[in-house]
């Protein structure tokens, strides 16, 4: 077995400087998990704001260095890269996609730019008819073509189209990894299931992993096969998708897993009767 | 304290708070020579009784926002009333938005307020909250400002928040607070409705559900009605008693929460509450083939025949007209045709 990803005892400090005062915040707190080359999987890190997912993902991204641990992308260390081309050849292997696709596109420019410049840029491709190729075949294992995709602005796609171009365009290096952080949040939840379904396919048909990073536990259930639970920079369960969000042990994951409401009116409603029933039980307990 | 409880007669009971008839609500451009309109509400019909909460469902672009935006009479050009109407019945006192703008002025926040998406666009981040609440509701409420704050103090308390925030910045408080603050500013004056816009989206998951039981609590003591907009089905589920699904700018489905989850009638309508993933379930979930329509060039006949698997002949030209049904009313050729997965 080759190890894809290794992180060993990842931990990431930020020096917070205020007017006088100065203080720390461990924002990533001994993190470890590895990914195998010949086991593909979906591998997701659940968390809510401030848990450290994204550090996590920053650092896996090679965009922040860790604080202290060792961070191995088939075997090298990722702080240790110093030179262009050797960080090209790491960005080509690993590629992200982002939370928002309208963010992610320059609105002024058409979209076909970004997917002509990552061929050029990370397959060293010089001539046009090679880059169109390499575009058409990423777009194609997302159900797009190219012919779709030529002279249209971020505006004129849904974003659900857009975010499936944002997956295609991280798929021409043919990466090995994709980290996707929080990439259905801004999408309508009739066309999640399309982009959480095409990165069952990808794992599937390509062989690549990805790492998910979301707060929503019912698609990193379906889509997952393993996972970890972060709090406050904490890892505070890992292990098997299934197992951990259908029987979690750790009383925040339980918190997490309660809070997921369910699609059955019946059972939703339940629920909030029984907020509403605690929330006047604690306003009755308190004086005046 | 100084908490009025009104009790309403009978007769107003029955009648509803809002009548939406036949609104047809159009962005209109005209930029240099070129026309171009977007249909964004067309032709909805709709309803709302008193102490209900009426959930509008449906996707990013799909109109659902121009759509309470119009009913709150708070539109801007380029978008405007085409035709239509828009009434609601304040005390048995009736209230045509778009023809009595004075009266609405007045009615505004005393009897119809609103709770919005992004808690910190609301509250003005370089004032103290105490100022907020002034802005919005000292002048509705004709009290003196000793009594005022007592008011304000004692709702706060009961929607179980701390008054000493009335005394902090919005950013020394948590996502969570702030969005209960919106909601305490929306129900100070104790209005009979209120327009709800994605007012859980922004919010971390565990808060989620307090802010839902605070909302459905605050709608059942004021015994309000709510209009409450958001694409998440769950939280549908979870506290409306009616839904209304919109697609390209129509009503195509209405009916009571458990009805429409159970045995949804509109293809559409299935398709959102199959889509749903659900946890301990990984059978594999279809998603919707296409895309949204353009609502600059909507598609011919049934908006939704493009996407919809169920589609004939007949979707492709004429569009379907919203009728009665069951329990509610659903606008298909081929309604009740769905197997609810």
């Amino acid at each position: 077995m080759t190890t894809l990803l290794e992180l060993d005892h990842i931990n990431k400090d930020y020096r917070i400087r205020g007017f006088l005062d100065r203080s720390t915040l461990h924002a990533v707190k001994d993190v470890s998990f590895s990914l195998e080359v010949e086991k593909p999987e979906i591998f997701t890190i659940v968390g809510e704001s401030g848990s450290g997912k994204t550090t996590t993902a920053r650092m896996i991204l090679g965009n922040e260095t860790p604080t202290s641990g060792h961070l191995r992308f088939m075997g090298e260390d990722v702080a240790a890269i110093r030179s262009r081309a050797e960080r090209l050849k790491f960005m080509a292997r690993v590629q992200p996609i982002f939370q928002n696709p309208f963010e992610a596109f320059n609105p002024l420019t058409t979209l076909d730019y970004f997917l002509f410049a990552t061929a050029k840029r990370f397959l060293g491709l010089k001539d046009q008819a090679n880059i169109e190729a390499a575009t058409d075949r990423a777009l194609n294992h997302v159900g797009l073509s190219l012919a779709e995709v030529r002279g249209r602005y971020s505006h004129e796609l849904s974003g659900g189209q857009l975010q499936r171009i944002a997956v295609a365009r991280a798929l021409i290096p043919e990466p090995k990894l994709i980290v996707a952080d929080e990439p259905v949040s801004m999408v309508d939840a009739s066309l999640r299931m399309s982009i959480v379904n095409l990165f069952r396919d990808l794992r599937d048909t390509l062989g690549v992993s990805i790492i998910y990073i979301t707060h929503d536990l019912s698609t990193a259930y379906y889509i997952s096969d393993r996972v970890i639970i972060m709090h406050r920079g904490d890892v505070v369960e890992a292990g098997d998708a299934k197992t951990v969000l259908g029987h979690p042990q750790h009383a925040y994951s339980r918190a997490l897993r309660e809070a997921v409401l369910p699609p059955d009116p019946v059972a939703a409603r339940r629920i909030i009767a029984q907020r509403m029933a605690s929330a006047k039980a604690a306003e009755a307990r308190q004086p005046g | 304290m100084l908490a009025v409880v009104e009790t309403k007669p009978a007769s107003v009971e029955a009648k509803p708070v809002l009548r939406v008839e036949g609104l047809k609500a159009y962005y209109q451009m005209n930029y240099f020579g070129v026309r171009r309109e977007v249909r964004a509400v067309d032709d909805i019909s709709l309803t709302i009784k008193r102490n209900e909460i009426y959930g509008i469902a449906g996707e990013s672009s799909s109109g659902k926002s121009s759509l309470i935006k119009t009913i709150a009479g708070a539109i801007t050009p380029p978008l405007r009333v085409v035709e239509g109407s828009v009434k609601f019945d304040f005390g048995g006192k009736e209230l045509d938005v778009y023809a009595e703008r004075p009266a609405m002025k007045a009615a505004r926040w005393k009897h119809l307020s609103y709770v919005m998406q992004g808690s910190m666009n609301v509250l003005n981040p370089v004032r103290k909250v105490k100022h907020a609440f002034h802005d919005f509701a000292f002048k509705h409420m004709g009290l003196s400002e000793q009594d005022f704050r007592a008011r304000v103090e004692s709702h706060l308390q009961r929607i179980g928040l701390d008054p000493r925030v009335l005394e902090a910045y919005p950013h020394q408080l948590s996502g969570g607070m702030r969005q209960r603050l919106t909601i305490g500013l929306a129900t100070v004056c104790e209005p009979e409705f209120i327009i709800a816009d994605e007012p859980t989206t922004a919010l971390d998951v565990l808060v989620q559900q307090d802010v839902l039981a605070l909302i459905k609590e605050v709608q059942q003591r004021l015994g309000s009605s709510i209009i409450f907009v958001t694409h998440d089905m769950t939280v549908h589920a979870a506290i409306a008693d009616r839904i209304g699904i919109v697609y390209a700018g129509r009503l195509v489905e209405e009916g009571p929460t458990i009805d429409v989850f159970e045995r949804p009638q509109h293809p559409y309508t299935a398709h959102l509450i199959a889509s749903l993933p659900r946890i301990g379930d990984t059978k594999k979930r279809i998603a919707l083939p296409g895309k949204p329509p353009n609502l600059a060039d909507p598609p011919s006949g049934c908006r939704f025949h493009p996407r919809c698997p169920l589609a004939i002949d007949k979707c492709t030209r004429e569009n379907p007209p919203l009728v009665p049904r069951q329990t509610g009313r659903v606008a298909c050729w081929r309604a009740g045709e769905v197997e609810a997965a």
